[in-house]
């Protein structure tokens, strides 16, 4: 029998401390859409999509009701288009694939579609080719669609010529929606190591080893884990990581519970779940606040790589037990823009883009809703995603860089997205350039995976 | 048997516990369990209910309960059970 307090510690949980269900992800293979005409493809996908997803939403709100918690967003994630699109004979732009999607997307309610992606860590297919031509414009003209390339691997080393085209990407993508807060970025994601069954946007796929149709959960809950530490201030290491193992045992339980029942409900298989600890704006929901009760003045202070890697892998020895499926990015989330902690501490200097990178080493994924000053040069860009992929190449980890050079605006200024998504303040970026170094071409072989030091 | 949890917190007054209990049964759910404390005037309650026979959708059972509670200015919840036995049990 549940006792008293186990009910009152769940719901205080889910009232006051901001436990929530972050998304449930259904992912769809577009793969058996291919036509040679990419009118029909346009056509199959958007009815497979549609019909596959029409009681997604109904069924999430259906379970925050009956469960008691919030199941915050309910979205889709696709075959990547630069191969489900192959087949297209008669198409130099995938603009209309991409405006597909994002009918489809609002047809079905979900607010956001990933899978614009492309995986290029070896080398370009011609519809690798014409996908990430078309991304700039594709973020631009669709609202729900979200875009991801896979520039690199640890088995497979880093596609240069993708990392310089990537920054020029990126920069043109920021252009194009530079009325509107340059917010294309902020829904494309460049990967090393991109996983296949990830349920979180941007970077969020259906990969081609995945079944027709599956259902991936991302669980979240800062502000729980939060509020653990707190019980226990000043504590010893042993404690505190047992607090947080804990902690992400319970999170992850609620998780496992919403995606079995969901994947019951909408016939469906469950694929797995995410255990990120994924902040957003609001207060008590934060990563840094983490850091703080942890005992670090703010988040970037000497401590933080020590105090997010401690986090990070006991979220996950917590959380592996709680679910027989665990993937997908699993970890902390640090995104500059969506945690108001990680905000302050940009804005007061305690945090810098070059502590970032080294935050994640250890984290789950990687530079994450940053701000950049608008007249940051491609080259730069690609130069931070090369340095970031290398991360993740090296450590066998998954890396990613979403990073928004905000046209128009500079160090000090800010930028706001709104919603989930945040504000972020612009922060500087090393003067010195790599432009020789980028411009290159070919590709960094795969490294050696003895001699660990 | 299917049950569900039903939690009500708020400032305590005269009736609460009627109010809630009428409006179960008008939907034929069964008690199975309650407690209750006051704390610093706070009134707070959690029950178990069987929820098998009840002649109204969990929806509606939710929405009614909820109406109930801000009728009187508190918080009136009900929720599967299973929620609690997946967080706390193994």
């Amino acid at each position: 029998m549940i006792t008293r307090n186990e009910i009152l510690e769940t719901n205080s949980m889910i009232s006051e401390m901001n436990l929530d269900v972050r998304t449930i992800t259904m992912g769809i293979s577009l793969l058996d859409c291919a036509d040679a005409d990419i009118e029909k493809f346009n056509e199959k996908i958007y009815k497979k999509i549609t019909t596959y997803a029409k009681d997604l939403v109904k069924v999430g709100d259906e379970l925050a009701k009956e469960y008691g918690i919030p199941v915050v967003n309910k979205r889709i994630s696709v075959t990547p288009i630069a191969i489900a699109a192959a087949g297209c004979k008669n198409a130099d732009s995938y603009v209309s694939v991409a405006q597909t999607l994002d009918r489809a997307a609002r047809e079905v309610g979900v607010n956001f579609i990933g899978g614009f992606s492309a995986l290029v860590q070896k080398g370009y297919t011609e519809s690798d080719k014409i996908l990430i031509d078309s991304i700039p414009e594709a973020l631009a003209v669709t609202e729900r669609v979200c875009s991801s390339v896979n520039i690199g691997t640890s088995r497979n080393g880093l596609n240069m010529d993708a990392v310089k085209k990537m920054g020029e990407i990126i920069v043109e993508t920021a252009e194009r929606t530079k009325d509107n807060e340059c917010i294309g970025c902020a829904k494309l994601v460049v990967f090393c190591n991109a996983v296949e069954d990830n349920p979180f946007m941007a970077g969020a796929f259906h990969g081609v080893g995945e079944a027709d149709c599956c259902i991936n959960v991302g669980v979240s809950g800062p502000g729980v884990v939060k509020k653990a530490l707190e019980e226990v201030r000043g504590a010893d290491f042993e404690t505190l990581c047992e607090t947080v193992k804990r902690t992400a045992f319970k999170i992850t339980r609620v998780g496992q519970l919403i995606a079995r029942e969901a994947s019951k409900r909408l016939h469906v298989p469950f694929g797995i779940i995410d255990l990120s600890l994924a902040p957003t704006p609001a207060v008590g929901d934060s990563i840094a606040e983490i850091f703080q009760e942890m005992g670090l003045e703010e988040a970037g202070a000497p401590g933080t790589t020590a105090a997010l890697a401690l986090l990070n892998d006991n979220v996950k020895k917590g959380g592996v037990m709680a679910s027989s499926y665990v993937g997908g990015l699993s970890g902390a989330f640090i995104p500059v823009s969506e945690d108001h902690g990680m905000i302050d501490a940009c804005e007061k200097g305690a945090l810098t883009l070059e502590k970032l990178e080294a935050m994640t080493c250890v984290c789950s994924v990687g530079l994450d809703m940053i701000a950049l000053p608008g007249d940051t040069s491609a080259a730069t860009l690609s130069g931070i995603i090369a340095d970031e992929a290398a991360i993740g190449m090296v450590n066998n980890k998954t890396t990613a860089v979403r990073l928004i050079p905000v046209i128009g605006r500079k160090e000090g200024e800010s930028v706001e997205f709104g919603g989930l998504l945040g504000y972020a303040p612009i922060i500087p970026v090393n003067r010195f350039s790599c432009e020789k170094f980028v411009a290159r071409g070919g590709r960094i072989p795969a490294p050696i995976h003895s001699f660990k030091n | 048997m299917k049950k569900a949890v039903v939690t009500v917190l708020g400032l305590d007054k005269v009736g609460i516990t009627a109010k809630v209990c009428a409006a179960l049964a008008e939907t034929n759910i069964n008690i199975l369990d309650i407690s209750q404390t006051i704390v610093g005037g706070y009134f707070n309650m959690v029950m178990v209910v069987d929820i098998t026979d009840a002649k109204d959708e969990f929806d509606a059972t939710a929405e009614k309960l909820h109406a109930v509670g801000e009728e009187m200015g508190l918080e009136v919840k009900i929720q599967h059970t299973e929620i609690f036995d997946a967080m706390h049990r193994i």
